[in-house]
């Protein structure tokens, strides 16, 4: 049943993802629909939060290291009501706090800047220590990207996040999910620099390991009650996705790892994900005034 | 000779801090007999964290704690700290962390150890980040109470440190007010700006060029990001002439601030006296005077500047 309410949940905030990239004119589609459903699992189903008070000291907090999956991290923020659904198309412009990545100033609920890859690791870490030392029993989660792995710092990071704070202080508080979508900027990340074998990197580093399918809301809950249960060490969630999750034309092709879609592809990006087939879309829209508006909306941006 | 290094002051200010005040956490990467809050690890070892020889991952980790509450220090050689600048400029300015960047072995008073060890463009670095406040006293007394300061000071600070130890410069009744220069020595013919490891040096070429019958007027500019503008103008308007010493990259220091702001609001000339190319190994009084920053190499500046 819970399934049921996070995938419509992780629907809506998809459609929000093409509406807000559409509107910029930029952006990133690939690395924020594969990384949605994690996001939409931990604001809807796991994160002791409260959006009216987004300072509050005992927050669970998530950092997105993959700073340009923002787009997914404002869908879900919007549906929680840390801030109204209509500032989403205000994306990238002037003026906006839903700047191209997370700036912490500008949008009260992003924990950090980030999108200078490789840094959220760190944040975490200085993060999930401060908890411990102030006696919170909050939670930090963090999600890099997979090609963001290849930078150094992600190591010097995972190296010392299992012995810090030991012995009175272990960083079980710690949860990193790695959003293993396979693809990078210039090409697939197996190309361009493998990092197998991923798991056993993480395992050597002294981490607790969970490998899921990053689109399984089961296997998400499930990996998510393992690292809370787990002590002594940080777990690290390495969740295999798919690279524009949902979009036929955008998965897996590196291509849309970094560019938005005109109004014509957006409108077939919401039908697919919306499930309606093409002989049908007519009658859906028909049916469906809000969908109806939005399709309006972004033929309207024309291009 | 006699006087403590300032690095040797920030420990023992880190300590007394420390006592007082449970959120102060020191985050090093291996280099905490040198950085010198070794004694702080020692008396708060929960509160002290050596995360190796992994600076960038210090910098973000001390992000973090400041995320979370705490009020980090966060310490390395100069260089090497500020050397991870893109992680500085996310993880510390843009997320607006509540982080003190501690960098100490300043400049090329370090000596024997040669360039790779010294910090000689970190201030440079530091003044393009818009919300980073620089600090860099020159002697004991000066240092503690900066450092009493930067505790109190929300949002990031750049503590400046010297291996070297300093004589007493400052007046004993001194205290330490952000942003504001303090006039060490009076004078009428030329304005001497100097900050950190080389005030003593100004003070001393001062009295050399009295006997000469040359009024220097030295300011010791604690504070370099921001710069004491009123301070500044007020002098360099009755003098004239402006000279800035600095164990720092004349490239973008306290010279380059000071230069910076004169040309637009008072257009005076100014030499800038620092560090040009590289450094090398060497005896520190020798590096200073192939500079021009010990006592005979400043008045030797100020005398080309005033033409005599």
């Amino acid at each position: 049943m819970a399934d049921a309410r996070l995938a419509t949940i992780a629907r809506e905030c998809r459609v929000q993802i093409i509406r807000m990239l559409t509107h910029a004119g930029s952006g990133h589609p690939g690395g924020s629909l594969s990384v949605i459903d994690v996001l939409v699992s931990l604001f809807f189903a796991r994160l002791r939060h409260d959006p009216a008070r987004p300072a509050w000291a005992d927050r669970d907090r998530v950092v997105l290291s993959k700073g340009h999956g923002v787009p997914a991290l404002y869908a879900v923020m919007a549906k929680a009501r840390y801030f109204d659904e209509a500032r989403l198309p205000s994306l990238r412009k002037l003026g906006s706090p839903l700047q191209g990545h997370p700036d912490r100033t500008a949008l009260p609920g992003i924990e950090a800047a980030t999108g200078s890859l490789g840094q959220g690791l760190s944040i975490a870490i200085g993060e999930a220590l401060g908890l411990r030392l102030a006696g919170s029993s909050a939670r930090v989660y963090c999600v890099v990207g997979d090609g963001e792995s290849q930078e150094g710092q992600v190591w010097e990071a995972a190296m010392s996040a299992p012995k810090l704070g030991q012995p009175a202080h272990p960083l079980d508080n710690l949860c990193v999910i790695v959003d293993y979508n396979k693809i990078q900027l210039d090409d697939f990340v197996a190309r361009v620099l493998d990092l197998e074998p991923l798991v056993e990197k993480w395992k050597a580093f002294g981490w607790a390991v969970v490998e899921i399918d990053g689109h399984d809301f089961d296997q998400i809950a499930k990996a998510l009650d393992q690292a809370e249960a787990i002590r002594g060490r940080p777990t690290v969630v390495v969740a295999h996705t798919v690279k524009g999750k949902g979009v036929s034309f955008m998965e897996n092709d590196p291509a849309w790892h970094g560019k938005a879609p005109k109004p014509a592809e957006a409108v077939q990006a919401i039908r697919e994900i919306l499930g309606v087939a093409p002989s049908a879309w007519d009658a859906h829209l028909a049916a469906d005034a809000p969908t109806r508006a939005l399709v309006a909306e972004l033929v309207g941006l024309g291009g | 000779m006699a006087g403590k290094a300032s690095r040797a002051a920030f420990g023992e200010a880190l300590v007394e801090l420390g006592a007082r005040d449970e959120r102060i956490v020191t985050v090093d990467a291996d280099l905490s007999k040198s950085t010198m809050t070794a004694a702080f690890a020692k008396k708060y070892p929960e509160r002290a964290f050596n995360v190796g020889i992994a600076e960038s991952n210090m910098i973000g980790i001390g992000a973090g704690l400041a995320l979370a509450g705490r009020i980090p220090f966060v310490c390395s050689f100069a260089c090497f700290l500020v050397g991870r600048f893109e992680t500085i400029r996310i993880s510390v300015a843009y997320t607006n962390a509540n982080v003190k960047l501690v960098g100490t072995h300043a400049g090329i008073a370090i000596g024997e150890d040669g360039y790779s060890q010294m910090g000689l463009e970190d201030v440079a670095m530091l003044r393009a980040l818009p919300n980073v406040a620089i600090l860099q006293p020159a002697d004991e007394l000066e240092t503690k109470q900066a450092v009493a300061y930067a505790v109190e000071h929300d949002g990031p600070v750049y503590l400046r440190l010297t291996r070297q130890n300093l004589e007493p410069v400052c007046p004993l009744d001194y205290r330490f007010r952000f942003g504001r220069w303090l006039v060490l020595r009076p004078g009428h013919d030329v304005t001497v700006v100097a900050s950190g490891g080389p005030v003593w040096n100004a003070l001393q070429a001062a009295g050399e060029l009295e006997a000469q019958g040359i009024s220097a007027e030295v300011i010791n500019a604690a504070t370099v990001k921001p710069l004491d503008e009123e301070l500044l103008l007020r002098s360099a308007g009755k003098t004239g002439r402006v000279v800035t010493v600095e164990d720092h990259s004349i490239a973008g220091g306290l010279g380059g601030g000071v230069a910076e702001l004169l040309s637009e609001v008072l257009p005076t000339p100014v030499r800038r006296l620092g560090v040009t190319g590289f450094g090398e190994s060497g005896d520190p009084h020798g590096l200073y005077a192939k500079h021009g920053l010990d006592p005979a190499g400043i008045a030797r500046s100020v005398r080309e500047v005033l033409g005599r």
